[in-house]
């Protein structure tokens, strides 16, 4: 069995404690909620931080509230994943997102990795995730490891591994926002905006912040949403493409004109892609007319480019969002 | 799971049925639904795994592995290790010069590399320490200067390279040839060249690994009496006591193996490993016990897995169907090692000759040394790549001659006490009730005319041995021998060397017991795969143990049933033929009232006989094989037979194939424990499902030869939620030559179901995936080939008039 480097750990009961904990061991300390992200990838010593902040205790990142006067719905980021599936709110307002967090992994994971951990999950990649044996075998390593080079890009830079979380674009296509609690205080951003190009930090999370809740807006129209994950397996596999859809409708009819559109795309490079010009293209026409799906599906495939960075052909995995996005709108009418 | 069939499965006996016996039956245990005798220490988790057994004063021993595919090591600087606090002791290959092999003709491995390293992942040194922590910290204070090769990953290419420089296996004598075997059975090019129909295809089947969930694990100590015990999650006790011996120069009666529960094997552990001889001689070093657990990734460098195997093969059939002659070259990627290799190359060719009547056959096949993990044995062993391309073979032949496939199968069926081409005799044949049943429990001829574009049926059948007729190392004693013991107090006692690997072979020594001297399977306690205490058995391999442990276990009982009996007799004064033994009492048949417990009947024959204890012993007929060098390797004395049929939806768009349902009909001869079988035709047929559609053994050759994924992340195996609905279904064609008439249930039935599926993937959509595994992408290339070729007019639609609407 593989061993974890040695650690302390430190099991604050508030944010403000975790913050402070996390600011006055850094750099080296580094939170742990779940734990099924970050224990693997100490397994794999792709860093060793010599304080592990744990997340368990905080009781105030558990809460979930719905407040319907400012339309919205309040998921701490402690709760689980199998809480997030399984919960009536979410269920009710959100079924793209209860789909894609039952679609995490495997129930055993689910019932431990939370909605924080997974929205700030690690960028993966087949070059990374190995043990240091393996990264030894290529040569030592790649960028985000302990090597110089891209095992992906060859003449790269910039480290593309890739965003592989389930939920964030299901959340990007919600309009969700998060909510970071920090050294300098709390602040707050669109999810769409917390992630940019680099595999090696691909969130925009300052030093010592930490991801205290998500904010999703409370649907103000009828909606068709879904969350489409390819993958080989139907248990325990991480996504190899993702597609998050919505749909806003004028009234609660698949024959219904759309008022507003929003296609999302995970595991290509760092950073989830939004399908853009989608508004130009859809918006106005009826959600039943065939060239919809024809149209967001064929936007999709054009703009959204998989990398080798994850298993299985990108020209195939590229085919896929076309298939699989056209067919779920199919299915949504 | 066959609810709808006339085998179906009655339910576990309670406790009070299995004490009232039916005398009107023939046996009262044989053929039943048992419990395992190891099922509650299992499923509430209190079995000790090797890797749970701790002793005073433990070390924790690792192995630095080497990051080259191919390199000389040219020094090996282990100091700051040893220097470490905690630290115990370090031995490298120069602690083990003498080389070793499963297959005594093939010692071509070392326990750790002596001066090269021939694959990533091949053993370099190994530390015993205080914890795994310090022995991690040592792997890495280790300095070993390597000179890289040219490595070699393509099994040709390494054929052709013949120079000393460029030879893979440090103890090879004709370069990267590790194996050849050329046997030819008849005039096969007269009799392909006579055929009216002649097959010609190219398979390629992709290595594929075991998967066991536990990982190798191994512990040794030096008892105070000097006997260097070890455990270990070995299939083969015998083996690796032998193989211990050799290497580390002691005597076999200074080493005892004890085999502990076992979390599955599947052919992965059959063989010595390094970790075996590393821990026995760190024992031996430090004076202290020392154990070593392989992390996932050593268990996927070890590997021994499916051979990854080129295939060329041409068929020629007559007009209504018949087999004229099959001509085969084959190519096997061996990896650095020899393993199983030479038994390999044999069977890739020997076990292709039934369940079909050949007239003639040549099979010409290669093995190479390549720098990649050691390929071996798994379930299956040898012969499910060519049964993937053989049965292919078949289909496209009766496409080409527009005979339904099951009966093109029929027509070539060998039929029971026979000789194949080969020369090997097979017994009892069930494979015709085989084809029937999964003919009639799919609803096959009804269905397959009508079943849309994009779904189909397909079929396939196999056969397998039970147990090969001559050992691995040449000798005159049996092959199996049990000894049972019975006590006062109505207990049997069971001795065995064979290795329970978690297809139940304790359990079917515990009921041909208790079927035989008729005492519940409580009351019997089998002690197995220790070498102290057990006789010789020679492993968990070929699908022997039913078998072979299966009759010298109802030798030893039937001797202790006849004495039994005699007392009871003796003391009701009646014929010893009237005295049954079931129900945990002696009856008489004729007046089951009168009966005592078999406590009492035990007594009454030990005061007549003294202590109860008998011994039994099998060895396979002599006369079963061919008369000519290698006829021996892949004789048995029994041979199972199987039959497949898959249903399958196939995506047009995605290339994803759906496996709906496999219906499995095996002859096992007589089921002893219904259950136990029902769930080895399940679980071969999940892994031949597995290796199908998604699993990869892949090496890296652009990556300096890493494997592609060495976990159970990347190595992708069906979940529960991907596997398809399995139907199994037992058919019993007594074999003579087996206990009760049994013959094997454990890996027969994973050979077909690979061509099962890539048959129905034709059927459905008319394209041929002769490589392994039908991935989507694979899927998806091959259907848009297709639609190029229908769309040039170069081959008709297929299934025009069954296609929706839209898509004609």
């Amino acid at each position: 069995m593989l061993r974890l480097p040695q650690f302390q750990v430190a099991t604050p009961t508030t944010l403000a404690e975790a913050v402070d904990l996390l600011q006055r061991n850094s750099p080296g300390a580094r939170l742990i909620s779940g734990g099924t992200d970050i224990l693997p990838n100490l397994k794999h010593f792709l860093d060793q931080p010599g304080l592990l902040v744990s997340l368990a205790r905080v009781a105030e990142l558990r809460r979930i509230d719905r407040d319907d006067r400012a339309g919205r719905l309040v998921l701490g980021a402690g709760l689980t994943l199998a809480e997030i599936a399984q919960h009536p709110d979410v269920r009710a307002y959100f079924p793209s997102l209860a789909k894609s967090a039952g679609l995490v992994a495997a129930p055993t994971i689910r019932n431990m990795a939370t909605l924080g951990g997974n929205i700030n999950l690690d960028t993966r990649c087949r070059y990374v995730n190995q043990t240091e044996l393996w990264r030894g075998g290529i040569g030592g390593g790649c960028l985000k490891s302990e090597g110089q080079v891209c095992h992906v890009v060859p003449t790269g830079r910039r480290c593309v591994a890739a965003m592989s979380s389930d939920n964030v674009p299901v959340l990007i296509s919600l309009g969700a926002t998060i909510h970071l609690h920090g050294p300098a205080g709390q602040r707050a951003l669109p999810l769409a905006d917390y992630f940019h190009a680099d595999g090696l930090r691909h969130t925009h999370a300052a030093p010592g912040e930490i991801t205290a809740a998500i904010s999703v807006p409370l649907p103000t129209s009828p909606r068709r949403c879904d969350y489409i994950k390819w993958s080989v397996r139907q248990s325990i596999d991480f996504p190899l493409v993702s597609v998050a859809l919505r749909f806003d409708l004028d009234a609660d009819r698949s024959d219904a004109a759309i008022t507003d559109v929003s296609v999302v795309a995970g595991v290509l490079g760092a950073k989830p892609r939004e399908v853009n010009k989608l508004d130009e293209l859809v918006v106005g026409r009826s959600f039943a007319d065939p060239s919809v799906a024809q149209i967001v599906s064929e936007a999709a495939y054009s703009q959204c480019k998989p990398l080798p960075n994850v298993p299985y052909d990108p020209a195939y995995r590229r085919e896929m969002i076309r298939v699989l996005t056209r067919r779920a709108i199919a299915a949504m009418v | 799971m066959a609810a709808d069939t006339p085998t179906q499965s009655p339910e576990p006996a309670s406790a009070a049925e299995a004490e009232r016996p039916d005398l009107t039956r023939e046996t009262w245990q044989i053929g039943k639904v048992h419990r395992k005798v190891d099922a509650m220490e299992r499923m509430r988790g209190v079995a000790r795994y090797t890797d749970d057994l701790k002793l005073p004063g433990l070390l924790h021993a690792k192995i630095l592995r080497s990051p080259h595919a191919h390199a000389k090591i040219r020094r090996i600087d282990a100091s700051a290790a040893l220097a470490l606090p905690g630290v115990f002791a370090v031995v490298t290959g120069q602690d083990f010069k003498i080389p070793y092999g499963v297959i005594p003709w093939t010692p071509d491995e070392n326990a750790l590399a002596v001066h090269k390293v021939c694959h990533v992942g091949d053993g370099v040194a190994a530390v015993a320490a205080i914890d795994e922590d310090t022995a991690n910290a040592a792997l890495r204070a280790i300095v070993v200067d390597y000179e890289p090769l040219r490595a070699f990953f393509d099994p040709e290419e390494a054929l052709a390279t013949r120079d000393r420089e460029h030879t893979i296996n440090p103890y090879a004598r004709k370069g990267n040839l590790s194996k050849h075997v050329l046997l030819e059975f008849g005039d096969v090019d007269a009799q392909i060249a006579g055929a009216e129909l002649v097959v010609e295809g190219e398979y390629f089947f992709e290595g594929t690994t075991h998967g066991a969930i536990e990982p190798h694990c191994a512990l040794a100590q030096v008892e105070p009496n000097g006997v260097l015990t070890v455990w270990s999650a070995t299939q083969v006790s015998h083996y690796l006591h032998r193989e211990l011996a050799k290497v580390l120069e002691l005597p076999p009666h200074r080493i005892r193996v004890i085999q502990p529960p076992i979390g599955g094997a599947f052919g992965g552990k059959s063989e010595p490993f390094d970790l075996e001889f590393c821990v026995a001689k760190l024992a031996i070093k430090t004076g202290r016990p020392v154990k070593l657990l392989y992390t996932r990734e050593e268990v996927f460098y070890s590997h021994r897995g499916r051979h990854p195997m080129k295939m060329k093969y041409r068929t020629g059939f007559t007009a209504d169907g018949k087999i004229t002659g099959v001509d085969a070259r084959t190519i096997l990627d061996g990896g650095a090692y020899s393993s199983f290799g030479l038994v390999t190359t044999y069977y890739s060719g020997q076990l292709l000759c039934a369940p079909y009547r050949f007239p003639a056959y040549r099979f010409d096949s290669t093995r190479a040394y390549t720098n990649k993990p050691a390929c071996g044995p798994k379930r299956g062993h040898g012969s499910v790549q060519p049964r993937f391309a053989l049965e292919i073979q078949l289909d496209k032949a009766a496409v080409a001659l527009g005979i339904d496939p099951i009966e093109l199968r029929r027509r070539n069926d060998i039929g029971a006490d026979v000789a194949t081409v080969n020369e090997f005799r097979v017994g009892s044949n069930g494979f015709q009730e085989c084809l029937s049943r999964v003919e009639s429990a799919s609803g096959w001829r009804a269905r397959r005319p009508t079943l849309p574009f994009g779904q189909g049926l397909g079929v396939a059948g196999s056969t397998y041995i039970s147990g090969t007729n001559y050992p691995i190392y040449p000798n005159d004693m049996p092959q199996a021998a049990v000894q049972i013991c019975l006590d006062r107090s109505g207990r049997a006692r069971v001795f065995s060397g064979a290795n329970d690997i978690g297809q139940g072979s304790n359990t079917m020594l515990a009921v041909i017991v208790s079927e035989e001297l008729g005492v519940p399977l409580e009351d019997v306690r089998v002690l197995s795969a220790d070498t102290d205490l057990c006789p010789v058995d020679l492993g968990a391999y070929s699908s022997r143990i039913t078998l072979m442990v299966g009759n010298a276990c109802l030798e030893a009982a039937q001797r202790l049933r006849r004495r039994v009996c005699r007392s009871v007799a003796q003391r009701w004064q009646i014929p010893a033929n009237r005295v049954v033994l079931a129900g945990r009492m002696a009856l008489d048949r004729e007046d089951p009232a009168r009966n005592v417990s078999s406590a009492q009947a035990f007594q009454w024959a030990e005061a007549d006989h003294g202590l109860l204890g008998e011994v039994g012993s099998y060895n396979t007929p002599k006369d079963r094989h061919g008369d000519y060098r290698g006829g021996t390797i892949g004789a048995s004395p029994a041979y199972s037979f199987t039959a497949h049929l898959a249903e399958v939806d196939v995506d047009t768009e995605t290339g994803v194939v759906h496996v709906k349902k496999i219906w499995i009909a095996h002859d096992c001869g007589r089921a002893l424990s219904r259950k136990i079988v029902e769930g080895q035709i399940e679980g071969s047929t999940y892994m031949g499902f597995g290796e199908a559609l998604m699993e990869e053994h892949l090496i890296d050759p652009a990556h300096r030869g890493v494997h592609a994924g060495p976990s159970f992340l990347d190595y992708r195996m069906p979940t529960f939620l991907d596997t398809p609905e399995l139907h199994a279904m037992i058919v019993e064609a007594p074999d003579k030559n087996g206990p009760y008439g049994a013959k094997e249930a454990g890996e027969g039935p994973l050979h077909s179901s690979i061509p099962a599926i890539a048959n129905a993937i034709y059927d459905a959509v008319g394209v041929r995936l002769d490589r392994i595994p039908f991935s989507p992408p694979r899927v998806l290339a091959a259907l848009r080939e297709r639609a190029q070729l229908e769309e040039q007019g170069l081959v008709p639609a297929h299934k025009p008039d069954r296609r929706p609407r839209s898509a004609r």
